[in-house]
């Protein structure tokens, strides 16, 4: 199931880009993987899994009094930068204000990549993942 | 040489003497008519001989860039002393003012941060009782 879920999904995204679904999926797991090479960045993903939806000043304020990491605000909203590009977080503007969230779906792949059964054991069933076919195809 | 006074700018005089007494509790202290705008002061009831905060009107040109900047990223340019976070985020919560930081433990101070309704993010902050 679960290889059939990726397939149907770089299938779609093969559609939709002209590329190939395996130079696709090179080029995501590039920018997840450059991503999360970074522990300030990793750290960064542990605290909005604490608290998910934060402002830059809430971010830089944590890493600072949580894990003594004091860069900059510009270093760190070029982090955000990179898991933004990433797709590990998402930013959503409400009126004035900036949050980020964090977003777990470009490492499901890799979940099942070197581990074939995790689906199984994982939260996922069937019907998510015909939910997530369903959405693929529209 | 001493602190007398802080600041806020905030985009109506009005609106935010209704929101720093209403709201927040403060008392005015000082309203005094200058041109079109006013000199005007508020301060703790618990402490009405201390600081001052002025609530400044904003309509210098350089001002709303620099304030719309500071709240796209969340940062407070003011913070206030309160005796407990939580209980004021609760109180403050249940009169509708939006928090853009809940309480956090930040080491030694537990800190959170909401909008004064006039263009300012302001924390409160109150020390962390381990």
């Amino acid at each position: 199931v679960a290889g059939l879920w990726r397939n149907t999904t770089l299938g779609a995204v093969s559609a939709l880009t002209g590329k190939s679904p395996l130079a696709y999926a090179r080029t995501v797991d590039e920018d997840v993987f450059k991503a999360l090479a970074d522990p300030t960045r990793r750290t960064i993903l542990d605290e909005l899994t604490g608290r998910d939806g934060q402002t830059l000043f809430e971010i830089c304020g944590r890493l600072v009094t949580n894990h003594g990491l004091s860069s900059s605000r510009q270093a760190i909203s070029q982090h955000l930068a990179v898991l933004q590009e990433a797709g590990l977080i998402e930013i959503r503007r409400d009126g004035r204000y900036k949050f980020h969230y964090i977003n777990t779906e470009p490492l499901k792949p890799l979940r099942t990549r070197w581990v074939p059964n995790a689906m199984s054991s994982g939260p996922r069933t069937q019907s998510d993942s015909d939910t997530a076919r369903r959405k693929e195809n529209q | 040489m001493r602190i007398r006074l802080a600041a806020v700018m905030v985009d109506d005089q009005a609106k935010a003497l209704q929101f720093y007494t209403g709201t927040l509790g403060f008392t005015k202290k000082h309203d005094v008519p200058v041109g079109a705008d006013r000199w005007l002061t508020v301060v703790s009831p618990q402490d009405p001989d201390g600081p001052e905060l002025a609530l400044q009107p904003d309509g210098h040109p350089a001002v709303k860039p620099f304030k719309e900047a500071l709240v796209a990223d969340g940062i407070p340019f003011t913070q206030l002393a309160v005796d407990d976070v939580e209980t004021e985020y609760r109180r403050l919560s249940g009169l509708g003012v939006k928090f853009t930081q809940q309480p956090a433990d930040m080491g030694v101070v537990c800190t959170a941060v909401f909008d004064d309704t006039c263009g300012n993010l302001i924390q409160i902050a109150s020390p962390n009782v381990k």
